[in-house]
């Protein structure tokens, strides 16, 4: 099954297990995606080898990142028509409180659509909704 | 008497740090050159962190582990004692893809170190020298009384 058919089998099915199996470093992390209507809820469940800092201990901040940025890229290929992998063009990111070893959340909201260009905005949570852990935005060049 | 401190001590001072990042060894980053305020750490090319599958680049997040890890650590060459930095942001460019099969080196430098704060500059190139991304850091220095004694002792080698 190619990229293009994984995909239009995802929005159909709402079933994003194959889609990210198609994705190794999603897998590599364990990302896990679930549909809720329109909404996507991204989920990093706990995972000894995403720690970082070991005294906290806390997740690795380039795993927090790498979390927010396939999220961004998942999320946008189910909100195109395109069936191809947005490319990220930069991603800039800011850390509001450790990310603890615990079951992380992340959603994405389509900030700004132009014809070449997506700009993506990323929340990461833990405990609440209402205390992020980390927000990001990142632009994507898209496919035509 | 003080140790002279060296290149080589450095290096393994970040070496055993990264050591403790279980994400650090699972990715098998490796120090590669540490020099006052200079560090090049390594990624090898793995399938597991592909991000595209129909071409077999790695994904963003790898590179975005490799330079948080490396602007992280390189306070290690600029700091007499260890001390933990929180990351407060990171912005990353990305020029161009890496190249499969290959691996990506990532060189991180101390812009500017403060009281309160370290400013870091890294970019991530592969075997051509060519660059691939760029990322631009600041990091808080909470002050090394926030570590253990016997987590600093143990990264810098100190005799107990």
């Amino acid at each position: 099954m190619n990229m293009a058919e994984v995909l239009r089998e995802t929005r159909e099915t709402g079933d994003f297990a194959p889609l990210l199996k198609s994705i190794p470093y999603a897998g590599y992390i364990g990302l896990k995606c679930e549909r809720f209507g329109d909404d996507l809820i991204f989920r990093l469940p706990r995972k000894d080898s995403n720690l970082g800092n070991p005294l906290l201990p806390a997740i690795h901040g380039g795993v927090i990142g790498g979390f927010m940025e396939v999220s961004a890229a998942i999320y946008l290929m189910m909100s195109q028509d395109t069936f191809r992998m947005p490319r990220i063009v930069d991603f800039s990111l800011d850390y509001l409180r450790a990310g603890l070893d615990r079951e992380t959340y992340a959603e994405c909201q389509l900030t700004r659509q132009g014809n070449r260009v997506a700009n993506v905005t990323i929340t990461a949570w833990q405990k609440s909704r209402r205390e992020a852990i980390a927000t990001a935005r990142a632009h994507f060049l898209l496919d035509r | 008497m003080t140790d002279v401190v060296t290149d080589k001590v450095l290096g393994d001072r970040v070496e055993r740090f990264i050591k403790t990042l279980n994400q650090a060894q699972e990715l098998g980053l490796t120090v590669v050159d540490a020099s006052s305020g200079q560090l090049t750490l390594q990624l090898p090319y793995s399938e597991k962190i592909i991000g595209n599958p129909e071409t077999g680049v790695i994904h963003g997040g790898a590179i975005t582990t490799l330079m948080d890890t490396t602007s992280g650590s390189v306070m290690i060459c600029a700091l007499d004692d260890f001390e933990l930095c929180p990351t407060l942001d990171l912005r990353v460019d990305y020029m161009r893809p890496a190249e499969p099969g290959k691996p990506v080196h990532a060189r991180a430098e101390i812009r500017k170190m403060t009281r309160n704060i370290a400013f870091t500059r890294c970019e991530a190139y592969q075997d051509n020298g060519e660059v691939i991304a760029t990322c631009v850091g600041t990091f808080m220095r909470i002050g090394k009384e926030a570590t253990p004694k016997s987590f600093r002792d143990m990264i810098t080698g100190a005799r107990q």
